[in-house]
């Protein structure tokens, strides 16, 4: 693999000019200067409790994510670019669910073959021919993006279903304003701190039309035990709306109330980051705790908004995301903006021969697997992880796409050894209401904290940085 | 406000008070053990402090006898035991998570890092200083988070549920402990009734951090009758039945008027409240003081119950 492109230093040992105060700046201050305020960082997080909890890991139910205090620079023209193409691509999977759901155009253009839609698990049956409020489906998208040179971002993945990690945009910039003023001074770094309030216009926005001038908005949680349970609390305390589980609403006639002590309270926007199974065990799951019986009945009858939609995640796996650049062009009649990693699809036998054949250059993902689970990385894997993944290919091909190893690139990253090199990736959030869409200049920059990873999920040990969006 | 964020509010500050209580009770039975035969050896401390924490039948049902170290596990550090020190500070903890937000971060760190203390600590024995050390750190906790509360908190209904919470678990506590040695008190005659009587009603008075208020209050020795009347009665005694439903009758009254709306459990409480008020201790002497405590007891917690009903629920 040739070396990925750093986003500092070029090949040549030149500095991109984005990152040359911040290049001075680290090659001035003391060594020891860094470790103090990694140390600092430290204790301000976990004051402020910001932890995550890490499934099937009895030991450390909560956990740290760490934390780089290198922050990772992308320019004002590049955020342009970036912006334009995810407006696009949002609006796109909008159409697309909108689609699917409705007229089946699509389909029947040939365009997406039909069992990649009726055949998936995130594929709801009960949303057939219904619209929700506002015929918006993905209302907070958090799309993946990765960059390998100078000139080319990637979309990886599109996340339309409950993405998260935003907090973690919000508390990373608190902090690194608190620990680095001076860095601040030296730099136009656009603010990301209104995103609470874009986020609530967006919500509000999206109050079916039934609704009073003054919506209740609420956000559900699975509960205390979820592992993003910390951001659920953080945003609602943000915006300033309730934090409520299943069991704090109910349904009277197909409207949905919240338990308060002063009696039951209408609820008209539910931005809820509970998955589509368990939110209404009469509809789905029955065992399901989480959810509120009848939230359904009250969403068809168009007395609640639901965000995302119910029956997002058809948009979403990594099959239908190979086809993303024809729904784009279908829909908005554009070439898209943002190019697709290749993507072999592994139910054409063609493409499960060349992966096969060449599965060591190659990273095969599980078609609906996420968070880093289920994934085989060719050029790091032994030879044992590979023969298990080719059985797994030739059992069910149609569950996988592969990708060539993409050289993602990398950021100085404060590690043990000091100052060095590390893989990241980026999450931008896209707000849509029905007053447009909204980008807050930044995301989420996650880092793979091992040397030469390049699995960046939290989940899998990566790390996160405050991201600037300069505002020149 | 959501009835769970209140009832979490609620119970969080129950389980904070139940926590500092047994720690107290722990402490004065400590005392008590310690003390010469001739001076109050002669019953089993260690028994009537696991009554006093309301969990004697279960207790026994695992040990078959009240010695210190089966007591000290039980009340302190057994999971089993769902009120245990341990076990309130987990639930406190559990709750004060769901409803972080409504919390201050002083509360919020009072509460999360006696956790965190705590699970450094748990499963050691503890006996002696070392007991002595942990007991003060556990109602130094209570200190700590009630102190935030008291001076970070907003004046909302948020912090009239946690105050209730407080109270109503106090009134109980301070209850009980007069409850399981109200034999002491009676008969009613006589200065000082013996070395034994004189060092367990100091121990009440310890247990409740009364013993330099009483001689404030009545400026003479200890009197068993006064004892219970500053238990019961003394509205200026914090710890007292009176003060506690003084204070759960006044954020009864700010809850009906911030929601505009009266009901059982304010007419419960100001109905306890003005019984404290116009009660004689020579009366309840007479009728029985055994019978006025459990009594009240009972009152109290059919309040609990009608405060869970009507905004908790």
């Amino acid at each position: 693999m040739p070396p990925a492109f750093d986003e500092m230093t070029l090949s040549d040992g030149s500095v991109r000019s984005a990152y040359s105060k911040l290049a001075e700046w680290l090659s001035d201050a003391p060594a020891d200067l860094l470790q103090y305020r990694v140390k600092e960082a430290e204790l301000l997080f976990r004051r402020i409790g910001i932890t995550f909890a890490v499934y099937g890991d009895q030991q450390a139910t909560e956990r740290l994510i760490p934390f780089d205090i290198i922050p990772r620079i992308i320019t004002a023209a590049e955020w342009a670019t970036l912006t334009k193409g995810l407006v696009q691509r949002v609006e796109a999977l909008n159409r697309y669910i909108s689609d699917v759901y409705g007229k089946r155009e699509i389909l029947r253009a040939g365009v997406v073959p039909e069992d990649l839609v009726f055949q998936n698990e995130a594929f709801r049956p009960e949303m057939a021919g219904k619209t929700p409020p506002h015929d918006l489906w993905v209302h907070i998208a958090g799309i993946d993006i990765v960059r390998v040179d100078a000139d080319t971002f990637y979309v990886l993945e599109d996340n339309c279903r409950t993405p998260s990690g935003v907090s973690y945009m919000l508390e990373n910039r608190e902090v690194m304003i608190r620990l680095f003023p001076e860095l601040f001074s030296k730099h136009r770094v656009a603010p990301v701190d209104r995103y609470a309030d874009e986020l609530l216009a967006t919500l509000r926005s999206l109050a079916p039309r039934s609704s009073s001038a003054d919506p209740n908005v609420v956000l559900l949680t699975p509960g205390v035990y979820n592992s993003a349970y910390y951001e659920h609390s953080f945003l609602a305390d943000k915006l300033g709306i309730e934090l409520v589980e299943g069991r704090d609403l109910f349904v009277r006639d197909d409207v949905v109330y919240m338990r308060t002590t002063e009696g039951p309270q209408r609820v008209d926007v539910i931005y809820r980051r509970i998955d589509d199974e368990f939110i209404d065990p009469l509809v789905f799951r029955p065992d399901s705790a989480l959810g509120v019986p009848g939230l359904m009945s009250a969403y068809h009858a168009g007395n609640v908004t639901l965000t995302n939609a119910v029956g997002t995640g058809v948009a979403d796996d990594k099959a239908i995301y190979s086809y993303m650049p024809d729904i784009i062009r279908f829909y908005l009649g554009e070439e898209p903006i943002l190019k697709n990693v290749p993507t072999f699809r592994c139910r054409e036998p063609e493409a499960l021969k060349y992966v096969l054949d060449n599965i060591e250059k190659l990273v095969v993902k599980e078609v609906h697997g996420s968070g880093g689970y289920g994934m085989l990385v060719g050029p790091h894997a032994s030879k044992e992880q590979i023969e298990l993944f080719r059985a797994k290919l030739r059992a069910s091909p149609a569950g996988f796409i592969a990708q060539p190893t993409l050289a993602l690139s990398t950021c100085p990253t404060y590690v043990d050894s000091g100052v060095s090199p590390r893989h990241v990736d980026l999450r931008p959030f896209v707000l849509t209401g029905s007053n447009g869409v909204r980008i807050v200049p930044g995301g989420l920059t996650r880092v793979a904290m091992r040397e030469g990873s390049l699995v960046v999920n939290s989940s899998q040990g990566g790390g996160t940085k405050d991201t600037w969006v300069l505002d020149e | 406000m959501l009835s769970r964020t209140a009832d979490n509010l609620f119970w969080l500050s129950r389980y904070v008070e139940r926590a500092e209580s047994l720690a107290r009770i722990l402490e004065t039975t400590q005392r008590l053990a310690s003390l010469p035969t001739a001076y109050g050896g002669l019953t089993n401390e260690w028994e009537s402090a696991v009554a006093t924490a309301g969990c004697k039948a279960e207790f026994l049902a695992k040990h078959e006898e009240a010695n210190q170290d089966a007591v000290v596990n039980y009340l302190a550090f057994d999971r089993e035991n769902p009120s245990s020190i341990l076990n309130c500070f987990e639930t406190a903890r559990h709750n004060a998570r769901s409803v972080r937000t409504a919390l201050t971060m002083e509360m919020w760190e009072a509460i999360n890092g006696a956790w965190l203390e705590l699970r450094r600590m748990a499963d050691r024995r503890l006996e002696g200083e070392e007991l002595t050390r942990f007991l003060g750190w556990v109602k130094e906790i209570g200190l700590r988070f009630d102190g935030s509360a008291h001076r970070t908190m907003l004046r909302n209904d948020i912090y009239d549920f946690s105050r209730m919470g407080m109270l109503l678990e106090r009134a109980d506590n301070t209850a009980r402990i007069l409850d399981v040695k109200y034999h002491l008190l009676l008969p009613e005659q006589g200065e000082v009734g013996g070395g034994l009587d004189y060092y367990q009603w100091s121990a009440i008075l310890r247990a409740v951090s009364a013993a330099t208020s009483y001689h404030w209050v009545y400026r003479q020795s200890l009197k068993p009758w006064l004892i219970a009347d500053l238990l019961l009665l003394n509205d200026q005694m914090p710890r007292s039945l009176a003060a506690c439903y003084a204070e759960l009758v006044r954020h009864l009254d700010y809850l009906a008027r911030a929601y505009g709306r009266q009901g059982e459990a304010q007419r419960i409480a100001r109905g306890s409240r003005v019984k404290l008020e116009n009660a004689d201790i020579r009366d309840i002497f007479q009728s029985g003081l055994h019978e006025f405590i459990t009594g009240f007891i009972s009152e109290n917690s059919r309040l609990g119950s009608a405060i869970h009903e009507q905004y908790l629920s």
